[in-house]
């Protein structure tokens, strides 16, 4: 039980000290409104256009590529360390998973999906 | 802690998103809550492989999550045709098959 | 450990799927260039050839391997069978339907072999991770292949909803996963009958629970009530060869996984027994009441396939090896008369504008004898007549069904056949009685079709004249059934 009440004495000690900044900061801080505040910040240069733009499809592709190998490094992880016990059957294995990753990857290629154009 | 109480985190997640997947309207959203019910999946066989002393689990979320990525690389890319088609993701308007 | 691991591959147990894998990447190979597209198609058909043979190869022997993960039996082999036969019928109302549109591309042919290959995934092991992931290795090319017109909303939409039902039903069947291995500890299936061997004596909460979704993530994938409410929307979105192909593939695979969990790894539980016979009459009476009203024939032929899914878990509820042995003999018989009712309506839908409503037909008696013929004949065996295998399927299955006591099973499945008369018998009249509305457009010749047609009309007249054959052909295929 006392583990529980430790972790209410953090939510309220959490909530509280945010509260308290927020507070502090709203009697400390001048109140000038103009409408260069309320604009998207965009590296301090003046915005273009609404922050509502529709983005190129080719990220989504760059995006599917990205994960495909992104999930091959879960794989990778585990196999990296139980290497050593593993030997060469676990090395041909992975080596035969990244091929077969790697024809999907020179299919994307072939087919100019990673050209920019 | 007890097993159980992974389990009935995962069964909550679990129903949150069948819930999500039979209410919601966007496809995204539909999608993110498919995606919760997976991982709910995923964290009850994480707390069932933690309770048995097996390693099996901790290979099957591996399988999981691959299988998850690739679900939902096709499911956008059908998004986006039909975004493209249709201008709208929202599963009502979407609809011209009926019974 | 390392002798083990390499002891225990086996290049034999998986060949066929290698070939199809191989097969698949070359296909894929072939879309770089212009001049080689056309030759997708053939290398496609080769490959699934040559899997086929691998397959029946595979026949007899019993063999587990890759730790257990793959275990290869006549079960198996007959499915695997199954799933070429039907992906090479498929692939031949493929050609000439996509190259009509344009939409030849090799990528089609590629989805096809690989979701070929997951089916037969699925019904190589006894595990039910592999099983798993079987089935999304069958499900993610089948996403893609019901939204390959993509120009056209109803393919669009058919795409998504399958994906987004697919998607959802695999949510369940891995939380059933999970369960089924936090109560037992191990996910394979023959473990689970030798460790756990519980289930009649000893009611586990887990276990049960993990059972449940299970069953609930591959009632949806075999379009069982009350989980069939996508069937009818993908089924008339998706592009006819690939609803013939949905109809009949992912069908088959559903219920080997199913029998090979349910009548083997679970055993005679009453709980499920009771949960079988509930499914397997909703499902039959569900499908055929809503085929009735149906002016679409893509769409009453979905509801019929809803219907015929019933009639199979007749069979899981029955849970005897004859009673598999039966639902494989329809799962066979239905391949053949179903695929050839699709083929005609793949053949219709060359001419321009086709919806493949009922009221195209009218006229086709006249215009087309032979093609009239053989949807008539598809029609009966479909309905069940004798003398075409429908029949000998039917008899069969509620045959089993009362030898063992379910009486009530059997005659609702009897009533519910009748009541499909009605509908499968609207087809013919249309065709054969009623008048074009306006000229009739004729139908284009095409010899990949009448190729499937002809084949699949042997089949159901064959088939239903011999039946014996194939019905021993089906009890062998469960010898030391796993």
């Amino acid at each position: 039980m006392t583990e529980y009440l430790a972790v209410l004495i953090f939510i309220f000690a959490g909530v509280g000290i945010v509260l308290v900044t927020f507070l502090i900061s709203r009697l400390l801080r001048p109140d000038h409104d103009y409408p260069e505040k309320s604009l998207n910040y965009e590296c301090a240069e003046e915005p273009v256009g609404t922050s509502w733009v529709r983005f190129n499809n080719r990220f989504y592709i760059f995006a599917l590529i990205f994960v495909v190998f992104d999930v091959e490094a879960v794989f990778l992880f585990p196999w990296a360390v139980a290497f050593g016990q593993l030997g060469l059957y676990a090395l041909v294995e992975m080596v035969l998973f990244i091929a077969i990753l790697m024809f999907g990857l020179f299919y994307a290629w072939k087919k100019g999906v990673l050209k920019w154009a | 802690m007890p097993v159980s109480a992974f389990l009935v985190l995962a069964g909550v997640l679990f129903a949150i998103g069948a819930v999500g997947v039979l209410i919601s309207r966007n496809i995204i959203v539909l999608f993110m809550c498919v995606e919760l019910m997976l991982n709910s999946a995923n964290l009850a066989l994480i707390a069932f492989s933690r309770a048995l002393h097996v390693v099996d689990g901790h290979a099957f979320v591996f399988l999981v999550l691959t299988v998850a990525a690739a679900e939902v690389a096709v499911g956008l890319a059908m998004v986006i045709t039909i975004f493209r088609n249709r201008e709208t993701i929202n599963i009502d308007r979407i609809s011209i098959l009926k019974w | 450990m390392i002798d083990e691991a390499v002891a225990s591959i086996d290049l034999n147990l998986i060949a066929p799927e290698l070939t199809l894998l191989i097969t698949a990447c070359v296909i894929l190979l072939f879309s770089f260039a212009r001049s080689m597209q056309r030759g997708a198609s053939a290398v496609g058909f080769a490959g699934l050839v040559v899997a086929l043979v691998l397959s029946a190869n595979q026949w007899g022997h019993q063999a587990s391997g890759f730790f257990g993960m793959v275990t290869c039996d006549n079960y198996g082999a007959m499915f695997k069978i199954i799933f070429c036969v039907a992906s090479l019928l498929a692939l031949l109302l493929a050609v000439r339907y996509f190259s009509q549109r344009g939409l030849n591309r090799p990528e089609f042919y590629a989805l096809l072999l690989i979701s070929t290959l997951g089916m037969m995934v699925m019904a190589n092991t006894s595990d039910l991770v592999v099983m798993f992931l079987g089935l999304e290795i069958m499900s993610v090319p089948l996403y893609v292949m019901a939204g390959y017109v993509r120009r056209s909303l109803e393919s669009n939409e058919a795409g998504i909803k399958y994906f987004l039902m697919g998607a959802f039903a695999s949510g369940f069947l891995l939380m059933g996963i999970a369960f089924v291995f936090g109560a037992s500890g191990t996910t394979d299936l023959r473990r689970l009958v030798t460790d756990f061997n519980f289930i009649v004596s000893n009611f586990d909460l887990f276990l049960s629970l993990g059972g449940a979704l299970v069953l609930i993530g591959f009632a949806f994938k075999v379009a069982a009530v009350p989980f069939h409410a996508w069937v009818p929307d993908v089924y008339q979105g998706a592009p006819t060869p690939v609803t013939a192909f949905f109809s009949v593939g992912p069908k088959a695979a559903g219920f080997a996984v199913l029998f090979r969990i349910f009548t083997f790894g679970f055993g005679d539980l009453e709980v499920l027994t009771n949960l079988f016979w509930i499914l397997a009459v909703l499902t039959m009476t569900v499908g055929n009441v809503l085929a009735l009203r149906q002016d679409n024939i893509k769409r009453m032929l979905a509801y019929s396939s809803i219907a015929h899914a019933g009639y199979v878990l007749v069979a899981l509820a029955v849970g005897t090896q004859g009673a598999v042995s039966a639902a494989i003999f329809y799962l066979v018989a239905y391949m053949m008369f179903n695929t050839g009712a699709f083929a005609v309506l793949t053949m219709l839908e060359t001419r321009a504008g086709s919806k493949s409503n009922f009221s195209e037909l009218a006229g086709l008696a006249k215009a087309n004898p032979y093609l009239s013929a053989v949807l008539a004949l598809f029609m009966f065996a479909l309905s069940g007549f004798p003398p075409t295998v429908g029949f000998f399927g039917k008899f069969y299955l509620f045959a089993s069904a009362v030898n063992n006591g379910f009486i009530w099973l059997a005659i609702i499945g009897v009533m519910n056949s009748f009541l499909s008369v009605y509908y499968y018998l609207r087809v013919v009249k249309v065709s054969y009685f009623d008048s074009p509305e306006g000229a009739w457009t004729p139908v284009p010749f095409s010899t990949a079709i009448i190729v499937v047609l002809f084949v699949t009309a042997i089949g159901t007249l064959g088939l239903g004249f011999f039946p014996g054959e194939l019905l021993k052909l089906s009890q062998t295929s469960l010898i030391a059934f796993l």
